[in-house]
């Protein structure tokens, strides 16, 4: 079995699968049972000053695909509604319990230096291996001037950093929100706050969905809803790019990543691994299975590093990250064409009626003599878009194969029909 | 079969198989219960939303069966049953009696992808019940009224199809019913288990909805009402007896009592409720090879039959009665012997049994005696080999290997006389293709009406 132990942030954890700053993580019970179940680390649900906020009921909305599974979550819970004292109690007795394993004590405070270097102190004196700063919280605290008010501000992410590196002396993970138009701003206000890693994305702000009987934005609390923050499945695919964003830009590319954002399967975390990140947050797979997802995330990811070849996370951590591109730098001269397996088809039609309605017309369906339909690509048509292999519900069953071309490479830039061409000579 | 009914199927014949069953009621619930919510959102899942779909065309009133299954799986299964019902009015008793495993689900793509197709049939039930439990209105339109008024002789399948869709068109209809309740086969001729709560009577009622439908009950055709006058009195007629007479076996001792036909034995246990009171023998033979003789097969062993033995003169392979109705009566205990001929009915002041000969294919694929006999006690033997016309009744129209003769409009060599469903050579003797044949008649009915 390969070793999945990993370090971020010079913080050395047993496996790169760490709960998210959330309600999972919100006391000594549940972090025990995510100890014993096999995570490496928590983030401990942010931590405020005293007096404790008070939450609303109720405080999830979902997002459910038709077979009722769920997508997404969105949620309109505030930081820990517990005492200060109460959690920094419980995080010494974990640190004792459980010394190998990582907590990271997450925090948020209004825009004031005392108030976060007091705040900072207090948390780093109870044992923690570093602090993540929540700068994301996109509903609730930032009204009050705090989270994602914070957060989509670049001056401000730096300065809260800053004061923070400036107060203690351990780790300090920025944690980033997905709110803002350009994910690099505030990746590199972190950085020059003296951010040890940058910690994204937080939940995307969001009305997941409307109670059309009442009218009203779910979760609905006494009549009115309003909106909250999205995770789960759903938002991988914005984070996956915000990650590989700052693992690819020069500015920002030293900046080590706690990746989070709807990593479900060991998959994801490999992708997320892949595009940057050094270790992954996980919050709402948990939610919706129970700690003992963790199970399939070690095992998953290790089965898979075996059948690799790998031996160490670092391994792959970032081998992704040199593919990712920008539009311009694709090679246009490259073609691939759709191939139907006619013994894998089972004649559903349904590419034929995508390309059809919303294509190229590029797959035409016609009685076979011996009865059933026969579903062929017309090569002239096809673009190679892709759409057709996507939909059609067997694997393996439409294929999307490369065109020989003699052609060589030929970006945007360098295109005879590219008006703004800078000439190559 | 799929496993869905298999599972049913095995499961109903460990409840219900038993020799000298005392609660014979339980063996008539319904032979697969209704879907859950949770079930029909789930299976109606597994649909792939085919283009083009072969369902569809394997479907004799070519539903549009992914539309309605999308429908169902996005919460809507109202505007499902609008879909169902649109093509097939009578969509709540086809879904229930439907041979599923030979039409739409044996097509379904899902057959090649998972070797299992959807459950077509119990999630159309689930749409059509759950519409007809809301007491709505009607869910169709009357057209402008014509003026017209067209007769229907018979309120099965065929004629009540044909009135709905002449009524939505927008002429009055007079039904006119031998029998003292509507329904015709969905009500006298399905097995009790299939039909379960009175669903025929409530689907008529549903459908009368539409309004312009007046049933006249007791009206025999030839006894009661003839054709002339009724075509004499309305603008056209429909024609929708069904199959009225029963083929006999042609032996001696054929109207001794205790052999009956099979059809009479489900119609008189349609009838009777609580279903312990209908009297069974206790070991019975039936004879043939097509649904009716499984039905009736199946029943008795349920109504608690000691031995039924159904006997069919060639192979499964070729009896008319699916796999899923064979493994049916297999699961209930009924024993099924192949590849013999009733001889001799065997009677000594009462009723003994029957004798056989075994049959097999000549050298010309001709089916033969092998002069070998066996015998099958028996105190009930009923016939099941097949139906036919009541030809006296029909003078004017003309009539072809037992079936009334039309044209691609449905119309028979009497002018403005049409036919349809069981008394015509249109498809399957089903349910789904009566319906079928109302519903094309009646535009087409009305084609003729507007050129008449």
């Amino acid at each position: 079995m390969a070793d999945l132990s990993c370090k971020i942030a010079g913080i050395d954890s047993l496996n790169p699968f760490w709960l998210a700053s959330a309600p999972p993580t919100d006391k000594k019970y549940n972090v025990v049972r995510a100890f014993e179940a096999g995570w490496g680390g928590v983030v401990w649900k942010t931590l405020g000053i005293d007096p404790p906020v008070v939450n609303v009921s109720s405080r999830y909305g979902a997002h459910h695909d038709q077979n009722r599974r769920l997508l997404g979550i969105n949620n309109i819970e505030l930081i820990s509604d517990r005492p200060l004292a109460t959690n920094l109690q419980e995080i010494r007795e974990c640190r004792k319990e459980y010394p190998d394993h990582v907590i990271i004590g997450s925090m948020m405070a209004p825009i004031e230096e005392r108030a976060w270097k007091d705040l900072a102190q207090q948390i780093a004196e109870s044992g923690v291996h570093g602090l993540e700063l929540n700068l994301g919280c996109p509903h609730g605290m930032c009204e009050r001037g705090m989270g994602s008010a914070i957060g989509q501000v670049p001056e401000m992410v730096e300065q809260v950093t800053r004061w923070v590196k400036d107060a203690v002396d351990i780790p300090v993970f920025t944690k980033l929100t997905p709110n803002i138009t350009n994910i690099l701003w505030s990746a590199e206000a972190a950085l020059k706050g003296g951010a040890d890693a940058v910690s994204l994305i937080n939940t995307v702000n969001s009305i997941i969905s409307v109670d059309i009987d009442n009218m009203v934005p779910e979760p609905v609390v006494d009549g009115k809803g309003t909106h909250g923050g999205y995770c789960g499945s759903a938002v991988k695919p914005i984070a996956l790019n915000m990650v590989a964003e700052i693992a690819r830009t020069p500015e920002t590319r030293d900046l080590e990543i706690s990746g989070i954002g709807g990593i479900t399967t060991w998959k994801d975390a490999v992708e997320f691994m892949a595009l940057g990140s050094n270790a992954v947050q996980v919050c709402t797979a948990a939610m919706i299975y129970g700690f003992r997802v963790v199970d399939d995330l070690i095992d998953g990811m290790s089965q898979w590093m075996d059948d690799k070849g790998y031996t160490s996370v670092e391994q792959f951590t970032r081998a992704a990250v040199p593919q990712v591109s920008d539009w311009n730098e694709l090679n246009m001269n490259f073609d691939t064409k759709a191939v139907i397996n006619p013994d894998n088809c089972i004649e559903c039609g349904r590419c034929h009626i995508a390309c059809e309605d919303t294509s190229h017309q590029a797959i035409t369906m016609t009685d076979k003599p011996e009865g059933g339909r026969l579903f062929e690509v017309v090569d002239e048509e096809c673009v190679g878009c892709n759409l057709c292999y996507h939909i059609c519900p067997v694997p393996d069953c439409i294929t999307m194969e490369p065109v020989k071309t003699d052609k060589p490479p030929m970006t945007w830039p360098e295109h005879p029909l590219n008006p703004m061409r800078v000439a190559a000579e | 079969m799929t496993t869905l009914q298999a599972k049913q199927a095995s499961k109903s014949g460990a409840v219900h198989g038993g020799a000298g069953h005392n609660d014979a009621d339980d063996g008539f619930s319904d032979l697969h219960p209704a879907y859950s919510t949770l079930q029909a959102m789930a299976e109606s899942n597994r649909c792939l939303y085919c283009y083009d779909a072969p369902c569809v065309t394997a479907c004799p009133t070519s539903i549009d069966i992914p539309s309605f299954i999308r429908k169902i799986s996005t919460g809507n299964p109202d505007g499902a049953a609008k879909t169902i019902l649109s093509a097939n009015i009578m969509g709540g008793t086809c879904a229930r009696a439907c041979p599923t495993e030979v039409l739409c689900e044996e097509a379904c793509v899902r057959n090649v992808a998972e070797d299992t197709a959807v459950e077509i049939g119990s999630l159309q039930r689930y749409a059509v019940d759950h519409l007809m439990a809301r007491d709505l209105p009607h869910p169709f339109k009357r057209a402008p009224k014509t003026g017209k008024t067209i007769a229907v002789v018979g309120a099965g399948p065929a004629g009540l199809s044909c009135a709905h869709r002449a009524a939505m068109l927008g002429h009055d209809v007079v039904v006119f019913e031998a029998k003292p309740k509507p329904g015709g086969l969905n009500e006298y001729g399905l097995a009790a288990y299939k039909m379960t709560n009175d669903f025929a009577q409530r689907e008529v009622e549903f459908l009368l909805g539409i309004g312009g439908i007046e049933i006249e009950y007791n009206k025999a055709l030839g006894k009661d009402i003839n054709l002339a006058d009724l075509k004499a009195k309305y603008d056209a007629v429909f024609v929708g007896v069904g199959l009225g007479s029963t083929n006999d076996l042609g032996l001696k001792g054929e109207d001794f009592p205790g052999v009956d036909d099979a059809i009479n034995f489900i119609e008189k246990l349609r009838q009777t409720e609580p279903k312990s009171d209908m009297p069974v023998g206790n070991n019975v033979i039936v004879i043939g090879g097509g649904n009716t003789a499984i039905d009736a097969a199946v029943q008795a062993k349920r109504l608690g039959a000691e031995e039924v033995t159904l006997v069919y003169r060639r192979g499964p392979e070729n009896m008319s009665a699916t796999e899923f109705e064979q493994d049916l009566a297999k699961t209930n205990g009924v024993v099924v012997r192949y590849w013999a001929k009733p001889v001799a009915i065997k009677a000594n002041g009462k009723l003994m049994g029957m004798e056989f000969e075994k049959t097999e294919l000549d050298a010309s694929g001709k089916l033969v005696g092998t002069g070998e006999t066996f015998e099958v006690r028996a105190d009930q033997i009923l016939k099941a080999i097949g139906q036919k016309i009541k030809t006296d009744d029909l003078a004017g129209m003309e009539i072809t290997g037992g079936k009334i003769v039309v044209d691609k409009n449905y119309q028979t060599t009497a002018p403005g006389v049409f036919a349809g469903g069981d008394c015509i050579k249109s498809g399957e003797d089903l349910t789904v293709q009566s319906v079928e044949d109302g519903k094309q008649a009646a535009i087409a009915i009305d084609a003729f009406l507007k050129t008449a």
